[in-house]
C-alpha cells in the first residue's frame, strides 16, 4: 500500500465519493458545492462526476436548505448538507434544533431523520466573530442530535461514513485549520468506518489525561512532545462524538494517571469540556484524582479579528504546555 | 371501529363522494367538539388548537390526494391526519397521553404523524413543515415517485423565513409540492389586516414564480378542484401552486384565548358561511343527498368519534420507562 497523506478536505471527499457509489438516496446539497467545490474546497470535483442532481447548489437559504434536507430524509433519501460555516447554522436552527433532532422520538418513532449537516468549524482565519465559532456545545445540549469532531484526515473518512450509515441527524464538525493539512497517518483507499460514540486513546502517558476533540488534539500532541522532554507524559483521549459521548477510556486513563485537564477552542462558559468534568467527579474516576481537575478554554469573547487577539482567545500550544506542567508539577 | 377508506374524486362527483365529503368533514367537527369535551371535563392536558370551522379545507384537498401522497401539516392539525385516514382512536389515545397514542404520549396533539396514510407529521413551529414538504418533494423528484406533497399552513406561518426560502427553493427546482395557505384571519390574536399589507395572500407566489390562486376556504367543492389542478401540474414537472384557502376559525386559538381580539358579532356572521351547511345545501339542491342521507352521516360521524374517545381510554397509560430509548433510532447492524 503505497504512502496516501491526505488533507482533511480529501479524506472527507473521498468519504463521500464512497458513500455516493455505494448508495443511491446519497446526496448533497449547500451553498456553492457544484462547480465552485465549496467554500473550503471540500467538494471539490465531486459535480463534475456525479452532476447536479447530486450535488445540488442551492441559493442561499440556510433554513431551506436544512428543512428541505430534513424533508428529503423523511422520505427516502440520505441527504448530506454543507453550511459553508457553523456559525450560519444560527439561521437554520429551527429545523436542525426543533425539527430534525425531535422528530423521531416526537412522533412515537415511524420516522427518521438520516442527515448529516457537515460544517467549517472554528478559529484561525482572520474571519472574525461570525465565521469563527465553535458551537458544539449547543449541538451536544438538544437530545436527538450525534455530534462529530474528527480531529485527523484519518478520523474525518472513517466517521463521515459511519455518520452517512447512521439512521439519525449527525452534526459533523469540521475545523477549518485541518483542512489542508496532511494527515500524519495514512489513509486508505477504499471504504472504512469509524464508529460514533467511541473514544480513541490517541497517545498514553503516565502523569496527566487530556480530553480534547478536533484542533485540539493537534495542539495538545504538540504540547505533549515538548512535555515528553520534560519528563511529563500525557495520555491524550479524543471522544470523537461529544454526543454520545464515550467516558470509559477517560476513567480507565485516570485509574492510571490521577489527574485530569480538559481542553476545547470554544468559550468556556457552558462548554462541553464542562460535562466531561462533571462526569468524572461524579461517576467513579472521583477517588483517583490526586490533582484538581483543570480546563482551558477559549476566553469568554466573540472571536476577535487581529491576529494577535485571535489567538490570545483560544488555548494555543504554549498555553496547553504551561497548563499541564502546572498541574503535574505542583501535584506531584 | 374502522377508519373509511380514502376515496379520490370530487365530492360532487356520486352519492358516494358526496357522503363521504360530508361524513368526513362531520367526523372532524365532532373529534374536535369531543376533544374540547375532553378538556372542558379535565380529560386531558396540554393545549389544543380546534379546526372547527375549517373542515372543508383537509377534505377538499385530501379528495384530491392518492394515498402515496404526502402532507405536512400544522399545530391546527387534527383535520389532516382525519382527512388523510387516520385512525381516530390512536389520535384520542395521543391525545389522552396513552401508549397506542399515534407518538406513545411522547407528541400529543401537535405532533402526530402517519406514516402510512402518508402523513410526514403536524408541527409546533409555525411554518416548520413547509421546507420539510419541500424535501419530501424534492425526494419524490429525485426518486421519482411521481407523487405530490402537501403543505399545510395558515396564514400566519407566510410571515415566517421558513415560508420564502421553501417556496424559493421549491420554484427554483419545479418540485411536485402544492403550498396550501389555510387563512382563517388570525395568526393567534393578529388580523391579517395588521400583519400584511397585501389583499390576497396568494400574491405571494409572484415573487417566487409560483402561480398564486385565493378561494373560498369554506366551498369543499372549489377546494378539491383548485387542488386537484395543481396536484396535476405538480405531478407533470411544472412545479408549485399556491393555493390560499380563506376560511374561518369558530374557536379560539387555543384554549387560553379569550377573543379579546374579534367581536362576537364577527364570529356568528361567520358560523352563516359554515363549510358544512354549505356543502349540504349543494347536495340537496343537487338532488344528490337527501336530508335522511344528510342526518345518516352526521349520526355515523358521531357514532364514530364516541366509539374512537370509548376505546381510546381503554389504552395504557405511556411508560416514562422507554424514554431514553427512543431518542436515536437504532443503528441497524
Amino acid at each position: 500500500m503505497s504512502d496516501r497523506k491526505l488533507t482533511m478536505s480529501e479524506a472527507l471527499r473521498e468519504a463521500m465519493s464512497i458513500a455516493l457509489d455505494e448508495r443511491p438516496e446519497v446526496f448533497i446539497l449547500g451553498e456553492d458545492i457544484g462547480i465552485y467545490g465549496g467554500a473550503f474546497g471540500v467538494t471539490g470535483d465531486l459535480y463534475h462526476r456525479y452532476g447536479k442532481e447530486r450535488i445540488r447548489d442551492t441559493p442561499i437559504s440556510e433554513l431551506g436548505i436544512v428543512g428541505t434536507a430534513v424533508g428529503a430524509a423523511l422520505s427516502g433519501m440520505r441527504p448530506i448538507v454543507e453550511i459553508q460555516f457553523s456559525d450560519f447554522t444560527a439561521q437554520a436552527m429551527d429545523q436542525i434544533v426543533n425539527q430534525a433532532a425531535k422528530i423521531h422520538f416526537m412522533v412515537g418513532g415511524g420516522l427518521h431523520v438520516p442527515l448529516v449537516l457537515r460544517t467549517a468549524s472554528g478559529s484561525g482565519t482572520g474571519a472574525a466573530a461570525q465565521h469563527s465559532q465553535s458551537l458544539e456545545g449547543w449541538f451536544a445540549n438538544v437530545p436527538g442530535l450525534k455530534v462529530v469532531i474528527p480531529s485527523s484526515p484519518y478520523e474525518a473518512k472513517g466517521l463521515l461514513l459511519s455518520a452517512i450509515d447512521d439512521p439519525n441527524p449527525v452534526i459533523f464538525l469540521e475545523h477549518k485549520l485541518l483542512y489542508k493539512v496532511a494527515g500524519t497517518e495514512d489513509v486508505p483507499e477504499g471504504a472504512y468506518r469509524i464508529p460514533l460514540g467511541v473514544s480513541r486513546v490517541v497517545r498514553e502517558g503516565k502523569d496527566l489525561t487530556v480530553v480534547a476533540t478536533g484542533i485540539m488534539v493537534t495542539r495538545v500532541l504538540a504540547a505533549a512532545a515538548e512535555l515528553d522532554k520534560e519528563g511529563i507524559n500525557i495520555t491524550l483521549i479524543d471522544p470523537r462524538t461529544i454526543s454520545p459521548l464515550d467516558m470509559e477510556p477517560v476513567y480507565a486513563s485516570l485509574a492510571k494517571t490521577g489527574r485530569l485537564m480538559v481542553v476545547q477552542e470554544a468559550p468556556e462558559h457552558g462548554g462541553f469540556i464542562n460535562e466531561v468534568i462533571a462526569r468524572v467527579v461524579t461517576g467513579p474516576s472521583l477517588g483517583h484524582l490526586i490533582a484538581p481537575v483543570t480546563r482551558l478554554a477559549g476566553m469568554n469573547v466573540p472571536i476577535p479579528y487581529a491576529p494577535q487577539l485571535e489567538k490570545a482567545a483560544v488555548p494555543q500550544v504554549e498555553d496547553i504546555i504551561k497548563q499541564a506542567r502546572e498541574v503535574v508539577v505542583n501535584w506531584r | 371501529m374502522t377508519t373509511p377508506a380514502l376515496l379520490l374524486g370530487h365530492p360532487l362527483a356520486s352519492q358516494e363522494n358526496a357522503r363521504y365529503a360530508l361524513l368526513t368533514m362531520s367526523r372532524i367537527r365532532k373529534f374536535e367538539e369531543a376533544v374540547e369535551d375532553l378538556f372542558g371535563r379535565g380529560m386531558m392536558h396540554g393545549t389544543m388548537h380546534l379546526s372547527i370551522g375549517q373542515e372543508a379545507s383537509p377534505v377538499g384537498v385530501c379528495m384530491a390526494l392518492n394515498l402515496e401522497d404526502q402532507i405536512t401539516s400544522t399545530h391546527r392539525g387534527h383535520g389532516h391526519c382525519i382527512a388523510k385516514g387516520a385512525d381516530p382512536v390512536r389520535m384520542v389515545a395521543e391525545l389522552l397521553g396513552k401508549e397506542n397514542g399515534y407518538c406513545g404520549g411522547r407528541g400529543g396533539s401537535m405532533h402526530i404523524a402517519d406514516v402510512e396514510t402518508g402523513n410526514l407529521g403536524a408541527n409546533g413551529i409555525v411554518g416548520g413543515g413547509i421546507p420539510i414538504a419541500v424535501g419530501a418533494a424534492l425526494s419524490s423528484q429525485l426518486m421519482k415517485k411521481g407523487t405530490v406533497v402537501i403543505s399545510f399552513f395558515g396564514d400566519g406561518a407566510m410571515n415566517e423565513g421558513a415560508f420564502h426560502e421553501a417556496a424559493n427553493l421549491a420554484s427554483i427546482w419545479k418540485l411536485p409540492v402544492v403550498f396550501i395557505c389555510e387563512n382563517n384571519g388570525y395568526g393567534m390574536s393578529s388580523s391579517t389586516e395588521l400583519a400584511f399589507n397585501l389583499e390576497k395572500l396568494s400574491d405571494r407566489g409572484l415573487g417566487y414564480g409560483i402561480p398564486g390562486i385565493t378561494l373560498d376556504g369554506n366551498d369543499v367543492s372549489a377546494v378539491y378542484e383548485a387542488t386537484e389542478a395543481a396536484v396535476k401540474r405538480a405531478k407533470s414537472g411544472e412545479g408549485p401552486t399556491l393555493l390560499e384557502f380563506v376560511t374561518y376559525r369558530w374557536k379560539g386559538h387555543s384554549r387560553s384565548d379569550k377573543n379579546l381580539y374579534r367581536t362576537k358579532e364577527e364570529i356568528d356572521e361567520w358560523k352563516t358561511k359554515d363549510p358544512i351547511l354549505h356543502f349540504e345545501h349543494v347536495v340537496v339542491e343537487r338532488g344528490l343527498l337527501t336530508e335522511a342521507d344528510i342526518a345518516e352521516q352526521h349520526r355515523l360521524a358521531t357514532e364514530q368519534v364516541i366509539a374512537a374517545v370509548n376505546e381510546a381510554m381503554k389504552g395504557k397509560p405511556a411508560d416514562p420507562a422507554g424514554l431514553l430509548d427512543a431518542v436515536f433510532k437504532k443503528v441497524s447492524a
